[in-house]
């Protein structure tokens, strides 16, 4: 009788990568979610275009590298980047600029590096900075929670707005930006920067209807709703072991601190912790963004440090820097670190002496 | 920090243990073979036993083909500390010695004792040592290295050298974890055998005398937690502890840190923290060995798996075949997608390459598994660098980094990632989403850089060798030039001479010869180097001594010579290069200056002319002397590989004997040959450099067909060296 031969362990854990990737799109429901209820469908229609896009890109680029083109589809990791991308661009984005992000993410970030695995920077963050470079205006056409806004389009509004430019009654995205109060809607980053400029304090900026959520004072109105779906998701994430706690744990309570630092040395300059935490992208980057196990550190220290280190520079940026949110200039500056952290991190190997690793 | 002795025994009391990081928990399924007690199986029709079961060194054959031995009786004789010797699992006879295939990953042969049964299965004579304490503890320790036992555990590390450290020891700690799934054999050996383990102990505890004694069970085998305190309940320094389930809790330096909080140091032994660890099993074999008297002939294997009919454990004669163990437990391999059989656990267990494996002293479990029941190897996909390995790693190694420069096989890397502290439990490989081998991965890596490093050195010796040599050379050609121009010197002065009375000028004439062999001798005697011939001879001695002892011992091979055997080859060529230099040398040398040579060359000091056979004569002795230096050179290097303690298992020193041999077998007729003829000179002596010359002018017809005899066997030895060297 012929037996077969194998390499030890044989036995294996029931987990593989594309259930791992399918498991954080899973987590990302109630966000996408929320974003959809708060506002209003773009966000599903750019989810599909952007994952039709990296699809499709990304079996014609493995089909040209001759790879199975099934297995890496299956992996989910295209999907997952397209996703990624939906959500953090504003929903009434041109579909061309969608389309452009995506094939940036998956062709030149991703398979350009060799593909799953290789990848220095993560893709649907070099995707944000391409796009956010290439089409600054465009990029911060951020639509007002419906629940403010004068005109809140429906599902085939959005889709017209997002191919034509126009709504089916002809409205533009800057006319769909209108407030109730006959104000132009901006994100409550938007508004707290520009706020600041013309000389406000933080507190007045506050009472701008941006941050009329119910919650909390400096929580955006829709915005923060949104952080808290990703959060919960995030949540989910570490509970079923798909992430560690180490990177969103030091990325948010870094900003935490920072903010902290900041605001309480110039309460009337500087966005209190709570503004920081639930505005913007830092929910969503902390849990689903900077935990992108490929550019992200490996060690547990490691990523102690690549966590508070992404907190500061988002801190750093949207308070001193020229754009508003700072997540992905954040994400995509650690990445280049990482190697460099990994090295210094390493942990102390079983029956080593304690400094041994680093004199060598 | 590493924890005190008070401290240790402070947490023991408040029932704390420490943890190690990482460690994963599969599903054990443990269930499927631990309800039902250890069974006895029947006798199969043929056991087979390697001479070497465990690591460490093969023991001497003491058997032949065709005695009959009786159950118990030593087949192996340990010459070695580090070997144990085998004994006969049931009585019968021997039917063969030869090559088998073994129980190694790779499917190897190694030389096995085959024995076939009587079905009487009669003890041979046991001298039991119950009042143990009335013994010497060398006695003790003699004892338990002639029952042949090693540890069972796994790495099967020969137990009397651990017994006999002469480190302090503080905690001795008995290993009953078997934290590897689906393995049941020591938690049955607990449950049933607990009293024997208990006596093992008190056995173990005398020989070592620790300061402190742990016992150490996994706490998914709650009954066998509570046997051993049965056993244990008048000891009550014994401490039993449970320990949180968790693989690889059970490994040696996993349990060393979860019960003292100390680490083994790298490249060191537990002996050096003052601790000694055995598992349950070593601990029943040695009460066997000490209060009945019984060699370890049979150990308690798991047969287990869903393509197993009747899981169960049994109790495993060494030597039995595989196949016979699985039709005991009704192996059904149509229940598998294609037969396999594991001989170990899931995690760090081998496949098999054939049911004729025999059941050796470490193998704990054999394991079918069916067809949904462990993953099939699926096909690696990238890393994603997940690090899920890493947590899992228990010896806080980073896999994915060394996975990343072990595929790139950038050796330098992989070691700065210290390789070479991996345990290879599996752990990683176990969590990796992308179910990329990665233990695999690391074994080739670790054996590539062995054989590296097995180059290198051998590279390096090389050089030193080929250093030596030139230098030698040069220092001969030196010495030779100098006394040419000497003896020239004086033939000069000699000619002047020449035409006063012939009497005197003869006896100048002398005296300048005389003269010159002086200078010329003295010269070699100053030498930095002493000649070669001599040495030459005392090492081919040597050597030829060596192989009438081993050929004498036994037919089968000597302990092997790791570095000897595989740097064969190139020694072979150099060899043959060397030989063919001095053989060029010494025929240019001669064309170039035939008359200087005549008077001067220490070939033919005493020879006034010399002719072409003589010529032949050199030639024939210079290529005798490349050989002669070839095997002291063979010989040296035996003797420096013998010192050096790598005990690699290499077999290629079998052929290296009978080169030996065979060209000990030439040399010594060439030798006959040249006794047969006294007057002839013995210069065609394989080994005899300086051949001093006698008469060449005599008998030349005779002296031409000696010469060419001798010259032809020589040659036909090289021929054999080197055709089974290579």
């Amino acid at each position: 009788m012929r037996l077969t031969l194998s390499s030890s362990p044989h036995q294996r854990v029931r987990r593989d990568t594309g259930q791992v990737m399918r498991l954080v799109i899973y987590a990302m429901v109630p966000g996408i979610i929320a974003q959809t209820v708060i506002f209003g469908w773009g966000v599903l229609i750019q989810s599909v275009i952007a994952c039709t896009t990296a699809l499709l890109a990304e079996g014609l680029i493995v089909y040209l590298r001759k790879r199975p083109v099934d297995r890496t589809l299956g992996d989910c990791s295209a999907l997952l980047t397209a996703l990624l991308i939906a959500v953090s661009i504003p929903p009434a984005l041109p579909w061309w600029m969608t389309v452009i992000g995506t094939l940036f993410a998956i062709a030149v970030a991703k398979q350009v590096y060799g593909g799953l695995g290789f990848n220095i920077f993560n893709p649907a963050m070099v995707a944000y900075v391409v796009l956010l470079i290439s089409f600054p205006a465009a990029m911060t056409m951020w639509l007002p929670p419906q629940s403010l806004s004068t005109l809140s389009p429906g599902f085939v509004d959005m889709l017209s707005v997002i191919f034509t430019g126009y709504t089916m009654q002809g409205y533009d995205v800057g006319q769909l930006k209108q407030l109730t109060d006959g104000l132009t809607s901006a994100t409550p980053l938007d508004t707290l920067k520009t706020g600041l400029t013309q000389g406000m304090t933080y507190s007045e900026v506050l009472s701008r209807p941006a941050f009329d959520s119910g919650l909390f004072d400096a929580m955006g109105a829709g915005w923060g709703w949104v952080s808290l779906a990703y959060l919960l998701g995030g949540l989910m994430l570490i509970q079923q072991r798909v992430i560690s706690w180490h990177i969103p744990g030091s990325l948010l309570v870094s900003v935490f601190i920072f903010a902290s630092m900041l605001h309480l040395a110039n309460g009337d300059l500087y966005a209190s912790p709570i503004f920081h935490l639930t505005n913007g992208a830092v929910m969503i980057g902390a849990f689903f963004i900077a935990t992108d196990p490929v550019s992200a550190s490996t060690t547990s220290r490691g990523r102690l440090i690549f966590g508070a280190a992404i907190g500061f520079w988002v801190v750093i940026i949207r308070t001193f820097g020229g754009y508003p949110d700072a997540v992905a200039f954040g994400v995509l500056l650690m990445n280049m670190a990482v190697p460099l952290i990994d090295y210094y991190t390493r942990p102390r190997t079983y029956g080593h002496a304690a400094k041994s690793n680093r004199k060598k | 920090m590493v924890p005190s002795y008070e401290d240790i025994i402070e947490r023991l009391n408040s029932h704390k243990l420490w943890d190690f990081p990482g460690g994963v928990h599969p599903d054990d399924k443990k269930t499927l073979s631990n309800t039902s007690g250890i069974q006895r199986v029947a006798l199969p029709d043929l056991f087979t036993l390697p001479l070497r079961q465990h690591v460490g060194m093969e023991g001497g054959c003491i058997v032949d083909v065709g005695d009959r031995v009786k159950k118990g009786q030593p087949l192996t004789q340990s010459t070695n500390p580090y070997a144990v010797p085998v004994h006969a699992p049931s009585s019968g006879e021997v039917v063969a010695i030869a090559p088998h295939v073994i129980a190694h990953p790779s499917g190897l042969t190694e030389m096995c004792i085959s024995i076939r049964p009587d079905g009487e299965d009669s003890w041979t004579e046991l001298a039991p040592m119950a009042d143990y304490r009335a013994y010497e503890k060398s006695e003790l320790i003699e004892a338990i290295c002639n029952a042949g036992i090693s540890g069972l555990g796994g790495a099967g590390f020969p137990t009397h050298i651990k017994t006999s450290s002469s480190k302090p020891v503080e905690f001795l700690i008995i290993n009953g974890i078997e934290c590897e799934p689906y393995i049941t054999a020591d938690d049955r050996l607990m449950r049933e055998y607990a009293w024997q383990i208990r006596q093992g102990i008190d056995i173990l505890t005398h020989l070592v005398g620790p300061k402190a004694i742990v016992i150490a069970v996994e706490d998914n085998k709650p009954e066998a937690i509570e046997a051993l305190r049965l056993a244990c309940q008048d000891k009550t320094d014994y401490r039993i502890v449970p320990v949180e389930t968790k693989y690889p809790a059970g490994g040696e330096k996993q349990l060393i840190q979860i019960i003292t909080g100390r680490e083994v140091p790298r490249n060191g032994l537990p002996a050096d923290i003052g601790i000694l660890m055995f598992n349950v099993g070593t601990a029943y074999a040695i009460a066997d060995a000490i209060i009945s008297g019984k060699p370890l002939i049979e150990r308690v294997v798991t047969l287990t798996g869903e393509a197993a009919g009747q899981p169960c454990n049994v109790w495993a004669r060494l030597g039995t075949p595989v196949g016979h163990l699985l039709d005991h437990a009704e192996y059904q391999p149509e229940k598998q997608r294609a037969p396999r059989v594991i001989m170990g656990g899931p995690m760090m267990g081998f496949a098999l390459a054939d049911l004729n494996i025999p059941i050796v002293k470490i193998t704990n479990c054999l394991l079918v598994p069916g067809k949904r029941e462990l993953a099939d190897d699926d096909v690696e996909r990238p890393c994603i660098r997940c690090s899920e390995c890493a947590d899992a790693c228990p010896a806080s190694l980073l896999p994915q980094q060394l996975f990343w420069h072990a595929k790139a096989k950038e050796h330098d890397k992989v070691q700065e990632y210290n390789l070479f502290d991996c345990i290879e439990c599996g752990a990683c490989a176990y969590v990796c989403p992308s179910e990329i081998p990665l233990v695999h991965y690391y074994r080739q890596a670790k054996s590539a850089i062995r054989l590296e490093r097995d180059e290198r050195n051998k590279a390096e010796k090389a050089r030193l060798r080929f250093e030596a040599r030139k230098a030698r050379l040069e220092q001969e050609k030196r010495e030779r030039e100098e006394r040419h121009r000497k003896a020239k010197e004086a033939r000069m002065a000699a000619s002047e001479n020449k035409g006063s009375t012939g009497s005197k000028d003869k006896v100048a004439a002398a005296l300048a010869r005389a003269k010159a062999k002086k200078q010329s001798q003295q010269s070699a005697g100053t030498a930095s180097q002493p000649p070669e011939d001599k040495k030459a001879q005392v090492a081919a001695a040597v050597a030829r001594a060596k192989a009438k002892k081993a050929t004498r011992q036994s037919d089968t091979s000597l302990p092997s010579e790791p570095d000897a055997a595989p740097s064969e080859g190139s020694d072979d060529k150099q060899e043959k290069v060397a030989a063919a230099i001095a053989r060029a040398k010494a025929k240019k040398a001669q064309r170039d200056s035939p008359e200087q040579q005549d008077v001067t060359s220490p070939l033919s000091d005493e020879s006034p002319q010399a002719d072409e056979d003589d010529k032949k004569q050199r030639v024939a002795a210079a290529v005798a002397r490349a050989k002669a230096k070839k095997q002291a050179r063979e010989a040296s290097l035996e003797e420096s590989a013998d010192s050096s303690d790598e005990r690699a298992d290499n077999q290629s020193s079998t052929s290296d004997k009978d080169a030996r041999i065979a060209a000990a077998v030439a040399r010594a007729k060439a030798k006959k040959a040249q006794r047969d003829m006294p007057r002839q000179s013995n210069e065609h002596s394989a080994r005899d450099e300086a051949a001093k010359q006698e008469n060449t002018a005599e008998d030349e017809k005779r002296q031409r067909i000696a010469a060419a005899v001798a010259k032809a066997k020589a040659k036909k030895a090289a021929r054999n060296t080197d055709s089974e060297n290579e």
